[in-house]
């Protein structure tokens, strides 16, 4: 029976609860070892389907994100390129707005927002945690005591809740909605690295380093932090779609960047008004939001069972 | 039994004491002066200090947030500087309807969840497993404000079989607050599921290897006998941890469930006080919000002791 509990008693995140990824073959099942690492990681992750499909997602909501400008029919802003709430057509893919906006092009400049936020709230709350959790292993006693208990206060925290409260602290505008859905995400890289030091701290290289009268900062960022990188990183993978559903979440709140920047999380909310006579303006958004979301859940699947070892089977 | 549990209560204590810390700071960091805001446009000198003083503002921040602690922990969270209202009535009339929300979500959550997973479980690799994973992944990736708004649009206005908004106590008037907490609790609920699906299936698979199911089949048992009588109890259990983790989640989930449903619940309270920087109020439903979650985490470890032994010694 697994024990959905780490071994302070306390009860482990969502994601470290196996969950059995669909329709992937177990990891074990790979063929003789030959290749380089990286070319037998790939056969590995090619192997799931899942992760395949994951990936190509990922890279079309990039290309959309990088090549906004050229792929957008129309002017995001540019309101009455057609007759305002028309059904998708030929000249406009993806309908019009209430504004006559062209869909197809706000929705492609959409991706601009959710991947900004979403890939730099995780590396910001990545940088933050990771540092938080290297000290409190590293050095442990009362500096891990005090931190990790602060960890501890700001994981009781709803994600959306905790981003919401942030919001109210650090004001409107793109760069603090970064900070704000950052914050929800700190405490678990601060946990997972934490726990990763306490392992490697213990090993002989590290001891011999010490001896040797290696400085404490240079033993943590040259020595323990490449070791624990790799599952962090996985876990930053992991993270990015959360990322890009609390920034959706606080813009439908109306708590995102302004009008009227084309933001999907808004979209959805605007159209919510004309559910009725145009249900396109807030369907379609949210099948951009969603199909980003379940292609990043199946990449980071598919990352963590072909790169993490302790995931491995 | 009772080291753990008392362990456990001590865990707890500290969490919220860190979370009012957390609380007290978030709300001593947003810009502005709540004096000048309580006090409005014309004010003399002396009256700012006198309100000043009155809120304890003159003090060090440690007495401030001893004081501010006290009048938490007896249950006075200020008044709205917005209509002056009790903010602890206000919250208390906003967290039912979230509560009943989480609630229907929670059940509408396990029955979609126990005949998916079981039958996942039970037919591993088949196409009803990968169909009813497929389809867990699905309601779970779905944002659950647009999972709302496509399930208005299906429910009520294409099928016309349920209230798009509204909200009524199901203990004033049981049928008709059913009937508009249909759509929400099947938008929240579906998330919920599935999480709860794969978890029962991913449980249930790693029970039905053990060796005395094994034993069992060896018997003669049939193949439904032995899921029903011997599994699923067991597999059941990780379910209970399920919602404790995800109780967060449930009341981030409802929060945006109610702006779609317009519920006057905890989430509205919250962004339209946030909106009019009405912050007594934010500080109040967030306060409660997460010490909602911190003890209902509490209750299902407990919970989850008692149903499983093996925890207890640890």
């Amino acid at each position: 029976m697994a024990r959905p509990f780490d071994a302070d008693g306390r009860p482990l995140e969502p994601e470290v609860l196996a969950l059995p990824a669909v329709a992937s073959p177990p990891a074990a099942a790979v063929g003789p070892a030959s290749g380089t690492g990286i070319t037998r990681w790939w056969r590995r992750f090619a192997r799931n389907k899942g992760a395949v499909f994951g990936l190509a997602v990922f890279v079309a909501v990039v290309v959309m994100a990088v090549f906004a400008g050229a792929l957008a029919p129309y002017d995001p802003l540019a309101q009455g390129v057609g007759a305002p709430l028309q059904t998708p057509s030929l000249a406009h893919w993806a309908g019009t707005d209430s504004f006559g906006r062209d869909m197809l092009s706000r929705i492609i400049y959409g991706a601009r927002i959710a991947l900004a936020v979403g890939i730099l709230a995780v590396l910001l709350a990545l940088v933050v945690g990771v540092t938080l959790g290297l000290v409190a292993g590293y050095y442990g006693g009362v500096v891990d005591a005090v931190i990790m208990r602060v960890m501890d206060g700001l994981f009781a925290f709803p994600i959306i809740i905790l981003a919401i409260a942030m919001m109210a602290v650090v004001g409107f505008g793109v760069k603090n909605l970064i900070i704000a859905v950052a914050v929800g995400f700190i405490a678990p890289f601060a946990r997972v690295t934490r726990g990763d030091v306490l392992a490697v701290k213990e090993e002989p290289y590290i001891e011999a380093a010490r001896l040797v009268g290696v400085g404490s900062l240079a033993i943590i960022f040259r020595h323990v932090l490449p070791n624990v990188l790799a599952p962090i990183i996985v876990q930053g993978a992991l993270r990015v779609s959360g990322a890009i559903i609390t920034e959706a979440g606080l813009s439908f709140l109306g708590l995102g960047p302004p009008p009227p920047t084309p933001v999907w999380g808004s979209m959805i909310a605007e159209g919510r008004n004309f559910i009725v006579m145009a249900p396109h303006v807030s369907t379609l958004p949210g099948v951009a939001l969603m199909v980003t979301i379940v292609g990043l859940n199946l990449l980071g699947d598919g990352l963590r069972d072909t790169l993490d070892p302790r995931m491995r089977q | 039994m009772l080291r753990f549990i008392l362990s456990r209560i001590g865990q707890t204590i500290a969490v919220l004491f860190t979370v009012s810390v957390i609380i007290f700071a978030l709300m001593r960091m947003i810009p502005g002066d709540p004096v000048l805001m309580m006090l409005g446009e014309d004010f003399t000198q002396d009256a700012y200090q006198r309100l000043r003083a009155q809120l304890g503002f003159d003090r060090s921040i440690v007495t401030q947030y001893l004081l501010w602690l006290g009048n938490i922990l007896t249950g006075d969270f200020g008044d709205s500087y917005l209509n002056h209202e009790r903010v602890s009535r206000l919250v208390f009339d906003a967290f039912l309807p979230t509560l009943s929300l989480v609630v229907a979500s929670v059940i509408v959550g396990i029955l979609i969840a126990l005949p998916s997973g079981l039958i996942a479980a039970m037919r591993k690799d088949s196409a009803w497993d990968y169909g009813s994973m497929g389809f867990a992944i699905v309601v779970y990736s779905m944002p659950s404000f647009w999972k709302g708004i496509i399930l208005i649009w299906i429910g009520s206005v294409y099928l016309g079989w349920f209230p798009a908004m509204g909200y009524v106590h199901p203990w004033t008037d049981f049928w008709p607050a059913m009937w508009r907490l249909a759509l929400p609790a099947l938008t929240l609920g579906t998330f919920f599921s599935g999480l709860v699906a794969r978890i029962i299936r991913s449980s249930l698979l790693e029970v039905l290897d053990q060796d005395y199911i094994k034993a069992a089949r060896a018997k003669g048992v049939r193949q439904a006998a032995l899921v029903y009588k011997h599994a699923l109890s067991n597999a059941l259990i990780p379910v209970v941890t399920v919602i404790g983790l995800q109780f967060g989640a449930l009341l981030g989930g409802a929060v945006l469930t109610e702006t779609v449903f317009n519920i006057p619940g905890m989430g509205r309270l919250t962004v339209s006080a946030i909106l009019n920087r009405d912050y007594a109020v934010v500080q109040g439903t967030i306060l409660v919000g997460v010490f909602a979650v911190v003890g209902v985490n509490l209750l299902v470890d407990l919970t989850y002791s008692f149903l499983n032994p093996k925890i207890r010694v640890t």
